[in-house]
């Protein structure tokens, strides 16, 4: 097992609790991305709410962008000097996967961030069972297109 | 100044997803092959996470209110119903596809590439299809 890489994680999910809990403290908000963003894209205009969720946006990009001027402390599996990992499949196969994440995280009201951090932290039920919910579908997508059916990286 | 506390928070966020190696879809998928090389870095992430914000919520959510608003805005549902579960299904199998969630997908926009780009406008199609169904009406309020 590679423990630099589970320590580091460690590390980084400390800093994304550090977020939940700073977004709570400050503007009184659960850290749901889903929930953020679909907010800024599609909400009506209202300069009060979009401003907030676009800076956050700014945020979540410019991290890695931090970490990489930083040097040396990236996590990408195969190149632990790489901090941003590249896609693992072609266009097609993200088109399908990203209205799929879309839609799941609009229907069922949250994503990893928002059920499975926020939620878990406040030992929503909701959250756990939607946890659960993704966790093992994507576990078992992961099964069939590895395993199964082959062909996937 | 809510600007100010936005990009913050999504600072923090965006490092911690770089430094746990949540912006690397080969660990994400890494972890949900638990058949293959299986890889634990997401367990530690989303640990750490939630052990971070039970303690900090526990501290925060004592107080009358947040430093810049009138009130805490915690989602108030109890019930367990199908779209929660359906929901959570299809963004499963979205997750499993691609490897990328919400989050480390559009934390990666600074490493553009055509997949990327067709996932994040994909995720905000779907987005918008999920608040136009007749059926998901009732679940998404304009502020939830």
């Amino acid at each position: 097992m590679d423990w630099t890489a589970s320590i580091q994680g460690l590390i980084g999910g400390g800093f994304v609790g550090l977020s939940a809990v700073f977004l709570m403290a400050t503007l009184g908000r659960v850290a749901g991305i889903s929930g953020i963003l679909a907010g800024l894209f599609l909400d009506k205009p209202n300069r009060d709410e979009l401003g907030w969720r676009l800076m956050f946006l700014l945020g979540l990009v410019s991290g890695p962008v931090l970490l990489m001027l930083v040097g040396g402390v990236g996590n990408v599996a195969d190149s632990s000097q790489a901090v941003i990992g590249a896609p693992s499949g072609e266009v097609p196969l993200m088109l399908v996967a990203g209205l799929l994440v879309g839609i799941g995280t609009g229907v069922g009201s949250g994503c990893t961030s928002g059920h499975g951090v926020c939620g878990l932290a406040r030992l929503s039920q909701r959250s756990l069972v939607a946890t659960l919910v993704f966790l093992l579908t994507a576990m078992v997508v992961v099964f069939l297109t590895r395993h199964v059916i082959g062909g996937a990286p | 100044m809510k600007a100010f506390f936005g990009y913050i928070a999504g600072l923090l966020f965006g490092v911690g997803l770089g430094l746990g190696g949540m912006t690397d879809p080969a660990r994400v998928l890494g972890f949900l092959d638990i058949f293959g090389a299986w890889d634990p870095t997401l367990l530690f992430v989303l640990g750490g996470a939630v052990i971070t914000t039970f303690i900090g919520y526990r501290v925060v959510l004592r107080q009358a209110k947040p430093l810049w608003g009138n009130s805490f805005r915690l989602p108030t549902r109890h019930d367990l119903d199908g779209k929660l579960v359906v929901g959570a299904a299809l963004f499963g199998v979205g997750w499993g596809l691609s490897g990328y969630c919400p989050g480390p997908a559009f934390a990666s926009i600074s490493n553009p590439s055509y997949p990327l780009i067709a996932m994040l406008l994909a995720m905000i199609a779907g987005w918008w299809v999920a608040r136009r169904s007749s059926f998901v009406q009732r679940a998404q309020p304009s502020n939830p």
